[in-house]
């Protein structure tokens, strides 16, 4: 058991619990905390695996800003404990099979697959930020621009949205 | 050193996880909550296999992803305030006025 | 030599007449409707005659004369049937008794039809048939042949339910169509059989083919092709031409207008069958158990037909009874192989039916439409003209000489005699005629004689317009002169008539069996038999009815049984229903229409609507307007998708992924 499986379990366990513990709690609130619990294990995971970029990204934008926009929502709505109906009787019948079946099916594929098993990674012989941000802009620049544009056409719907009608 | 099936099966828990979520769970925000976990799943996979095969452009993707998850959120919890206002209601089985 | 290379004029000109009375004759007045349709007829009848005189007087290097090919109506590999015409002297004789009676009726039904509404359809239906049996008779094959054998038949169904607001009218047409239907498939069956061994349909190749010797014995044996064949087109000959057992529809037809009855039920339709037999009398001659069967039904008619006629009471029934068993005789006739004595029976037959039927609706139109005999009498002083037509006609039929029917009966009657086994014919032959004249003077005695039976204060009896009487005194002329182109050497003449077909008919078998002296002293004694039987039938037709008349009612009483058997035609009508008409409706209606129809068609087509339905049904509730199940639905087809890229790499392209 060399450290870093060590530590990649006990991270994998914290995510594994909150994404548990979202699925238990009745109060939306207590759900948005275990998803900053389960991000922080991820980020936690990405650093073992060396992508220091997408790890300190996954903390500041999901992390410091999704997140904290589902707490100001529910916040602002004043969400409450979820009341308990009954109506979708599909969901009811058919949820857990599906979900054992999709794990299933992927359980076999990973299985499956000749993706080196054993071969667990080396540190990347480049800085990892660097090697990312040339490729960002060098072969990725195209799409890039478009996310500039998705986020600013996010922004004017959200305004849109949001906004309180006029009386 | 890990292997890479490890992440890949913690990332199909976290995934399969998520979708029993998507299915049980009544308050629309909680069901919005579920798919952001599905995203967070996806993108552990990404990397894992961008290491594996000592490429960037797993991460890079997972930039992308992240950005458009953001953009989402944005938009689609707008879209829940709406229906909060209209429907007095975060139950997602109140949102039935397509129902005959 | 002009309309003998432009036949088609002469059938098409009546076609033209009727195609415009039946278009635009509903707003013509009478005038016109007659106009139309007897300038049709009239001319066509001329253009015959000129057709006759053309070919007559054409050069012998030039006979036969050749069929005209007009069009090519079905060409199918080696097949061809065209719009093929022509003519010879058998379809001279016919071509003269289809114009000639055909525009003496015409002119005849524009009195009597004058006060009918559908005046101008009347005549447009005549006409049309007029067309149709030109094309029968003019055919040079057996398609074109069959064109007019249907079309007269569709006529006759138009004609004989004419009145169709009558039921009784519209099922007798029904009846018409569907029996002869029944003996068209005979026809048919046969025409197949004769393509299937010849090749061919059309007549001179055909015939030529089948006078080779190299056809054996087998062919013309007793199950050969060739008796098989003709046994078949005498089947069609039997639905047309009334013959046992498809005579049924014939005194039903009655129910259409006298002109009808008189043109296509006797003069001319049913004629038809003969006409073929007689043209194709080369395969029927090779034959021997053919011939038999056609002399056997045809005189088993004969005397079937005539003993129903007895007692009927209806004026038309007895002359429609008295065609069959006339029919009966011109297929004896060609049974016996005298084919030249039968169409000579048909021609004079011609003129003494249509003219019994035409003086029968002169003395109906006189009664103001009464038909039953029991309720007339003692018209012969009042209807003058008429009483001395019909009675002209009578004597014909008869065969009292030197009238037409004399020589034509006694031609039949000898041939019969002279062929081998055939004294049984000739003596029911014989008995038919004395059954023919007695009933036929009974008509005349119960119709003209004895005191009024009717209430003369109700009844006006009127002479009719000499429209309607100048065909009747056409045909009564026709009706004494007719035979006599046809008199056989005995009595002087010399037989014109046989000698004009003979390129066409052979000449009779048997008749040169005995020697000259022999026999002309059989002809002289058959014919003195003849003769004295009909003067027999006239006798007691004249003891029963005008000597005693109240001795027929007790007759009949003392032989009720037999009486009723013969009154209600054998019950033959009662029988075809039990056997063959009620079986088939419950086919009809258990089988066909409820299981097959309602049950397995309908069933099945609305079975696929409901299968719709009920699929529609179950795929509904994917759009139940429920969130959370939507979010099922989307999770099963990833899930699906899932399943097709790693479970089933062929299908990959169709999911999208391109490795």
């Amino acid at each position: 058991m060399t450290p870093q499986l060590a530590v990649f379990f006990v991270l994998a366990a914290l995510a594994v619990l909150g994404a548990l513990n979202l699925i238990i709690q009745r109060h939306p609130i207590h759900s948005a905390l275990s998803l900053i619990v389960v991000m922080i294990a991820l980020a936690g995971l990405y650093l073992l695996m060396g992508s220091e970029f997408v790890a300190a990204v996954q903390i500041i934008v999901y992390g410091g800003a999704i997140m904290v926009l589902f707490v100001f929502v529910i916040m602002l709505l004043n969400a409450g404990v979820e009341e308990r109906t009954n109506i979708s009787k599909l969901a009811g019948i058919a949820g857990i099979p599906l979900a054992v079946a999709l794990l299933g099916f992927l359980a076999a594929a990973i299985a499956r697959s000749n993706e080196s098993a054993q071969a667990g990674f080396e540190s990347s012989t480049l800085a990892n930020t660097k090697e990312i941000s040339t490729m960002l802009f060098k072969d990725f620049v195209y799409p890039f621009e478009l996310t500039s544009f998705l986020i600013l056409v996010a922004i004017l719907g959200a305004i849109v949205l949001a906004q309180r009608e006029k009386s | 050193m890990v292997p890479t099936s490890y992440y890949l099966i913690l990332s199909a828990v976290l995934f399969g996880l998520g979708v029993v979520a998507f299915v049980f769970k009544r308050n629309v925000i909680t069901i919005f909550m579920s798919i952001e976990l599905m995203l967070n799943a996806v993108n552990l996979a990404f990397v894992a296999f961008s290491q594996a095969r000592h490429q960037s452009d797993g991460q890079v993707f997972v930039l992308f992803v992240i950005v458009v998850a953001a953009a989402e959120a944005a938009v689609g919890l707008g879209i829940i305030i709406l229906m909060a206002r209209n429907r007095q209601s975060l139950n997602v089985e109140r949102v039935d006025l397509l129902k005959l | 030599m002009p309309i003998l290379d432009h036949l088609w004029i002469i059938p098409l000109l009546p076609l033209l007449g009727s195609a415009l009375n039946g278009l635009l004759g509903g707003k013509w007045p009478n005038k016109i409707v007659n106009s139309v349709a007897l300038g049709a007829t009239g001319l066509s009848f001329l253009f015959a005659l000129e057709a006759v005189r053309e070919f007559l007087t054409l050069s012998p290097d030039k006979l036969p004369f050749a069929p005209q090919h007009y069009f090519d109506w079905i060409v199918a590999g080696s097949f061809r049937a065209g719009f093929d015409l022509q003519i010879d002297q058998l379809t001279i004789v016919m071509l003269m008794v289809v114009t000639g009676v055909g525009f003496l009726i015409h002119i005849y039904a524009t009195g009597y039809m004058a006060h009918e509404s559908g005046y101008y359809r009347f005549f447009s239906y005549l006409n049309l048939f007029m067309f149709f049996m030109l094309v029968l008779v003019m055919a040079a094959n057996y398609v074109l042949l069959f064109v007019g054998w249907e079309g007269v038949g569709l006529c006759s169904y138009l004609l004989i339910g004419f009145y169709f607001l009558k039921k009784s009218a519209s099922d007798a047409g029904k009846k018409a169509f569907i029996v002869n239907r029944i003996g068209d498939f005979g026809f048919m069956l046969g025409m197949f059989l004769l393509f299937r061994t010849f090749h061919t349909l059309d007549f001179t190749t055909l015939f030529a083919a089948a006078s080779n010797p190299a056809w054996g014995h087998e062919a013309w044996g007793q199950f050969g092709t060739f008796t098989i064949a003709c046994l078949l087109l005498f089947m069609g000959a039997t639905g047309k031409s009334a013959q046992l057992p498809l005579y049924v529809w014939l005194p039903d037809a009655m129910e259409g207008p006298t002109p009808v009855s008189a043109l296509i039920h006797a003069a001319t339709m049913v004629t038809a069958g003969v006409y073929v037999v007689a043209r194709s009398h080369i395969l029927f001659v090779h034959s021997e158990t053919a011939m038999v069967v056609v002399a056997v039904v045809g005189c088993a008619t004969a005397f079937f037909a005539a003993t129903i006629g007895l007692v009927q009471t209806d004026i038309k029934r007895v002359l429609a009874y008295s065609t069959v068993s006339q029919l009966g005789y011109m297929f004896l006739a060609c049974g016996v192989g005298a084919f030249s004595a039968g169409i000579f029976h048909l021609m004079t037959h011609a003129f003494f039916k249509a003219l019994l039927f035409l003086a029968a609706g002169s003395v109906i139109h006189a009664m103001g439409g009464e038909q039953d005999m029991r309720k007339m009498g003692g018209l012969s002083k009042k209807i003058k003209y008429t009483y001395r037509t019909m009675l002209i006609a009578t004597l014909a039929i008869a065969g009292i000489p030197p009238l037409a029917g004399f020589f034509s009966k006694d031609a039949i009657l000898l041939s019969a005699f002279q062929i081998e086994g055939g004294h049984p014919l000739y003596a029911i032959g014989l008995l038919t005629a004395l059954l023919t004249s007695f009933y036929m003077f009974r008509l005349i005695f119960l119709t003209f004689h004895g005191k009024p039976r009717y209430d003369e204060h109700h009844v006006h009896v009127h002479e009719s317009p000499w429209s309607m009487l100048g065909p009747l005194v056409a045909l009564a002329v026709l009706s004494v002169i007719g035979g006599w182109i046809a008199a056989p050497a005995l009595w002087g003449g010399t037989d014109y008539f046989a000698s004009f077909l003979a390129p066409v008919l052979a000449a009779p078998q048997g008749a040169e069996a005995l020697n000259e002296a022999a026999a002309h002293q059989l002809e002289i004694i058959l014919a003195i038999v003849a003769v004295a039987s009909a003067l027999l039938g006239w006798g007691v037709a004249y003891w029963l009815y005008m000597r005693q008349p109240d001795k027929p009612e007790r007759i009949a009483q003392s032989t009720r049984p037999v009486y009723n058997t013969l009154l209600n035609k054998y019950y033959v009508d009662e029988f075809y229903s039990a056997l063959i008409i009620k079986p088939l409706m419950w086919i009809s209606t258990n089988i066909f229409w409820k299981f097959v129809d309602v049950a397995a068609i309908d069933g099945t087509v609305n079975g696929i609507a409901s299968g719709a339905t009920s699929v529609g049904d179950i795929v509904r509730h994917t759009q139940s307007g429920n969130t959370r199940s939507y979010a099922v639905w989307v999770i099963i087809g990833a899930l699906v998708v899932i399943a097709v890229i790693f479970f089933w790499p062929a299908l990959r392209p169709v999911v999208g992924m391109v490795r």
